[in-house]
């Protein structure tokens, strides 16, 4: 088969949707188009019966009941639901909340909203391979603590946080415990019951499904969990979520589901060896360092920083046939490097010469061949380039030089 | 963002890249920018004593493409000016001839700031007093 280009690499950004998906929700759009809240007629009882088996289908994945499911518009929806929500709804048993610092913003800048509206947040740092300290969390349990909110598995690192540990600390001491699990959910196998979690937000769109939908996982049973809407109107999702429900996403949300539970061992492998091979050949350079812990971690995420090289450069030599993502603060709109990657302990000019993979189902072994190649013949064409590397090699200590921060 | 064709054409084919001996006193060596800030900039030149001319202009530059175009461009446009001609290229000169989009405007700033730095160098060493360039903003 002949390599097309350009090839994606930026799964953990968003996945494309499987044709399979596509097919599961087209009907939807056009002759079901029923309001699944329309109760009195069979369109709105066809819709209902769609939404319905996608609740299973997204329970079934994270073992949890199909009413424990509160569909949103996303991730960030559901980031938002969970800790302003039982911000509000526990108020009266207190006003801590505690995150760490690699989070994503959507639940960063939630919590910096809740600081504002007179809460308190404390934000754990990550050790150097990126896990948070369980005696640090422990140690920053007060009364007033309501919510441990620790994601699953980071966007940028891939890195997992030990979260069976994080919810038996939660639970001794009788806090709920909120996991972004975006990145995980789909991926590896996530157990809402056997890992402990209280709510779980998650989306679509990262495991090959539809954009504009995700859910909240909110647990029913020890203990029954509550959050307040923070959409009002009709009363949909048993009153925590207003809003007439996305059938067609719903439905390929559901089928999303239902494919990477029926998929997940096998290309769970097929990823993590793909990945590590990458990996490894990459590693051959000189002065190149993975960032995060490589023992526990999502199978299809690499984050590398190739020192003395700048990531939006190096993307630059590459970019019209691969497309993946960098820590470089030029990437971003902020003009900052990656704040998960400063977390970790790394310096700026490493966290700028950062490119994060996200491998995925549609990524094939010509694709990473390619893509070795690609991504080291750049990295030594800009070394050749770069007079951080010429001092590296003559051996001047670069940081002892008085640079002119601009 | 896309890039100019101009930034591309240096990024894939950077003129004048390499090292002068800075040892010598008619080469100045002009290093700017951090590694923290993402983009380091050595920009040297060397000078003909007779005329005072540039001979010669070589750049190392860590850092994006439109930085590693803006140094490049500058090698090109050093090399047979005199020492006063190279102090008149402003970065504005840079950012029009490559289509620099506002968020890349400190790439030119740099190479700039990496002409006269070199410049400055240059008349150390060989007992004129340095220049005092106005600052601009990053």
């Amino acid at each position: 088969m002949k390599l097309e280009l350009p090839i994606y690499l930026d799964n953990n950004a968003t996945t494309p949707m499987d044709p399979r998906v596509l097919e599961a929700m087209l009907p939807y759009f056009t002759e079901k188009f029923g309001n699944a809240a329309s109760r009195n007629h069979s369109f709105g009882w066809v819709a209902e019966e769609a939404v319905d088996y996608a609740r299973e289908q997204i329970a079934k994945l994270i073992n949890a009941d199909p009413k424990e499911i509160i569909f949103t518009s996303g991730a960030t929806e559901a980031d938002n639901l969970a800790i302003k929500g039982v911000f509000e709804m526990y108020a009266s048993k207190g006003n801590h909340i505690i995150t760490c610092t690699t989070e994503h913003k959507a639940v960063l800048d939630t919590c910096k909203h809740i600081e504002k509206t007179g809460g308190e947040v404390t934000y754990l740092d990550v050790k150097e391979d990126g896990l948070i300290d369980l005696a640090e969390l422990e140690k920053a349990i007060t009364p007033k603590t309501i919510l441990i909110a620790i994601m699953y598995g980071n966007n940028e690192t891939g890195v997992i946080q030990p979260i069976r540990e994080i919810s038996k600390i939660a639970r001794k001491h009788g806090v709920l415990f909120f996991s972004d699990g975006t990145q995980a959910v789909g991926k590896i196998p996530v157990d809402v019951n056997a890992d402990g979690i209280d709510l779980m937000a998650f989306s679509g769109h990262k495991m090959y499904g539809p954009k504009g939908v995700g859910a909240l996982y909110v647990r029913r049973k020890n203990p029954r969990v509550k959050v307040t809407s923070q959409m009002d109107g009709g009363g949909h999702e048993r009153g925590m979520r207003s809003g007439t429900l996305n059938v067609p996403a719903i439905v390929g949300f559901g089928k999303a589901c239902e494919l990477c539970m029926n998929e997940m061992e096998s290309e769970a492998k097929r990823l993590s060896t793909m990945r590590d091979r990458l990996e490894n050949a990459l590693m051959e350079l000189e002065e190149t360092y993975v960032n995060g812990t490589r023992e526990h971690r999502l199978p299809h995420t690499a984050n590398i920083s190739f020192k003395y090289v700048e990531g939006e450069g190096l993307m630059m030599g590459f970019n019209k046939n691969i497309a993946l993502s960098s820590g470089s603060a030029c990437t971003s709109a902020s003009l900052e490097p990656s704040y998960v990657l400063k977390a970790l302990g790394l310096g700026d000019d490493l966290a700028h010469s950062s490119l994060r993979f996200g491998l995925g189902r549609f990524t094939t072994d010509e694709q990473i061949d390619f893509t070795i190649k690609a991504i080291k013949e750049t990295v030594l064409k800009l070394r050749e380039m770069s007079p951080l590397w010429e001092m590296f090699k003559e051996g001047v200590d670069i940081n002892a030089i008085e640079w002119a921060h601009h | 963002m896309a890039y100019s064709e101009k930034v591309i054409d240096h990024y894939s084919n950077p003129k004048n890249v390499g090292t002068l001996d800075k040892a010598k006193t008619n080469v100045g060596t002009g290093l700017v920018g951090a590694p923290e800030c993402g983009d380091v900039m050595r920009l040297q030149i060397e000078v003909d004593e007779e005329s005072g001319v540039i001979s010669d202009a070589k750049f190392k530059t860590f850092g994006c493409g439109s930085a590693i175009a803006s140094s490049s461009l500058a090698t090109e446009w050093l090399k047979g000016k005199t020492v006063d001609q190279a102090l008149a290229i402003d970065n504005m000169d840079i950012v029009e001839e490559l289509n620099l989009p506002p968020v890349k405007i400190h790439c030119s700033v740099l190479a700039e700031d990496a002409i006269k730095a070199a410049i400055n160098d240059y008349r150390v060493k060989n007992g004129l007093p340095e220049l005092v360039a106005e600052k601009k903003a990053h």
